[in-house]
Parts: structure tokens; sequence; C-alpha cells
């Protein structure tokens, strides 16, 4: 029964899903449907046109094993591997440099601007 | 009949290997052990070992790619029950994904550009930190090669997963906020999956930032592709 309950959250899930990836090809909107499909459960949450209790087990068994559903992708890496031999594997460098430097800066920024805005705040009170 | 044995067989691999990886990650907890990492490569090795081709194994494994898009839309539940923290925190999200995600464009640029590599290859690397469709919409537009930006999309994924760990804690970056926003903007939808490791505020930091960062690189991409080759 728990099983069934969680499989039609998931199809519902999916529906969102299928809207998601319609209205991105009817109004050609630049995001793909899995994001548009995110947006709108969060928009159909916040005004209360769906419950939380409607998705939320069902949802939670797909976040659970999340890191599954990116398998077939990552595996396709394969295919790639001559473009990285030679000077092609300075890519691959390149790449992961370039994704720490983002990391280390998107932390940064948005902590320093944490930090400011709490002193700001801190300070507003002692006032 | 031998098509649906095979799809099976894949699917039914794909299923174990995760497992099993999952259940040595619990058991010996080394962040570059992480099932993401660990699966991918124990299922190449099978297929390079058995000389099966990857449009065979996606045979099987489309069905198990078909789920990415429901399991992104999930992520809408950790974003609305963390609410109050986004709400919060809209200031630091905003300015950190958007300065992450000029920094990821600009510096994959600059550092391909410079390397030499062909003006076609350096756009495929620009948009490697946004989640992939968007990726491959990306390097279309600015004129890159949309398979090579997805598989670019994949290493920045692995590579952070693998280390964001270490370099984070090592940089004092490694809070909440800083967990969260770093892993979404850097290394999308495979780094959000690391994220939930550390908790449901880390899950929806990251989603923000992931679907942010989507936003803004799909209207800033363009931009930086025409400063560097006008």
């Amino acid at each position: 029964m728990n099983i069934l309950i969680k499989l039609i959250q998931v199809a519902f899930l999916y529906g969102f899903y299928v809207i998601g990836s319609w209205l991105h090809d009817i109004l050609h909107i630049p995001l793909p449907g899995s994001i548009i499909g995110l947006l709108l459960v969060w928009g159909a949450l916040s005004t209360k046109l769906i419950n939380l209790k409607w998705i939320e087990s069902g949802a939670h068994s797909l976040l659970s094993v999340l890191p599954i559903f990116f398998i077939p992708a990552t595996v396709a890496i394969m295919n790639y591997g001559h473009f990285f031999s030679g000077k092609g594997s300075l890519l691959i460098p390149i790449t992961i440099v370039s994704t720490f430097l983002t990391m280390g800066v998107a932390s940064f920024v948005s902590q320093s601007v944490a930090k400011r805005m709490d002193k700001r705040k801190a300070g507003s009170e002692c006032n | 009949m031998q098509l649906i044995i095979l799809s099976l067989g894949f699917i039914l691999l794909t299923i174990a290997v995760y497992f099993a990886m999952t259940v040595l990650y619990m058991k010996v907890h080394l962040p570059f052990l992480v099932p993401i990492i660990t699966t991918t490569i124990v299922i190449i090795v099978i297929l390079v070992l058995f000389n099966i081709p990857y449009e065979t194994y996606m045979v099987g494994g489309q069905w198990i790619d078909k789920l990415l898009g429901p399991a992104v839309v999930s992520l809408a539940i950790p974003l609305y029950k963390q609410r109050e923290l986004l709400k919060r925190q809209i200031y630091p999200i905003i300015t950190g994904v958007l300065v992450g995600c000029l920094t990821g464009m600009i510096t994959g640029v600059v550092l391909a550009k410079s390397a030499g590599f062909s003006k076609e290859l350096v756009l495929s690397i620009l948009p490697k930190s946004i989640t992939t469709p968007i990726a491959m919409q990306i390097a279309t537009q600015v004129g890159g090669i949309p398979a090579l930006s997805a598989v670019f999309v994949i290493i920045a994924g692995i590579s952070g997963v693998l280390l964001s760990h270490y370099f984070l804690a090592f940089f004092k970056l490694d809070s909440t906020l800083g967990r969260g926003i770093g892993l979404g903007v850097a290394t999308h939808a495979i780094g959000t999956s690391k994220a939930i490791e550390y908790g449901e505020q880390e899950a929806s930091l990251s989603s923000v930032a992931m679907t942010l960062s989507a936003i803004f690189g799909s209207l800033l991409g363009p931009v930086i592709a025409w400063l560097f080759y006008r």
C-alpha cells in the first residue's frame, strides 16, 4: 500500500516534469523542463494549490537515491576519451581549477555577505 | 524479447552496483568514495571489459535517465520546506550565486583560451558549472559543441563532489551557507546530490543556487562569449 502511494506520487511529480518540458517547447523558455517543473511545484506548494502531503513521500524516495539517476549520463564520459588525449588532457585540470575557483568564490561571497548582514543587524539592535 | 532482457539486465546492473557502492560508502565514510563516482567507474570498467558500447548500455540506462526529470522536480520540496531560511539569506544567496556563476564562466574561458585551445573548445567549456541541459543549450547558443559541454559539466560535477569536502574545510568555507551555495553554483545537480548528505538546509541552498545559476548563466553566457570573441 505504502509503495503504491509512493508510486502515485512519483507519477504526479513526473506529470509536473512533462508539463515543464511542454512549456519549455512551446514558450521557448531557456530553462530545461525539469527546472520549470521544480519552479511549478514550488509555486503550487507556496500558493497552497497542492498539499505537501500529496508528494512528500514520493519525492523523498526519489531524492534519497538521487545520484543513481545521473549514472547513465556520467557513464557517457567513456565515449569522449579521445578528446582528452594529448594536448586535450589539459582540459581536465583547467575544468577542475575553474570549478574550485567557482566554488571558493561563491562560498566566500555568500558567507561574507551573510556575516556583514548579521553584524549590521546586531549593530542596529544595540542602538 | 532480447531487448527487454538486455534493458532489464543493465537496469539491474546499475541498481546493484549503486547499492553495493552505497553500502561501501556507509561503511568506509571517505568523501572520495561517493556512490556517484564509484558506481560510474565500476560500470565503465564492466562495459570496457566486456566490450559493450555505451549505446548498448543505454538500452537499459535510458529508463534510469528518464527518472532524472521528476527527481530534479522533487528538489522543490526541500526548497519549500526551507523557505524561511532562503528568505532570510536572500542577499547572500543572490550575490554568491551571481559572482560564482560569472567566475565559473570567465575562469574557464580565460584558462582554456590562454592554453591555446580553439574557439569551439573554449566556448564548450564556458557553461561547465551549469546543469547539463542548460549547459548544452548555452553551448549551442554561443557556438560551442553541446556534447562536449556535457562532458565538462560532468567533470566539474565529479571533481567537485570528490574534493569539495576537503576544499571547503581547508578554506573555512564549510558553513551551511558556504557548502550549499558553493556546491550548487560550481557543481550543479551532481553537487546537490552531495549536499543532500549534509542535510535539508544544504540541499535547499544547493538547489536554489543551481537553479539561479542556470538562469544567470543562460542570460550572461552569451555576453561573456561576446566579450572574449568580438
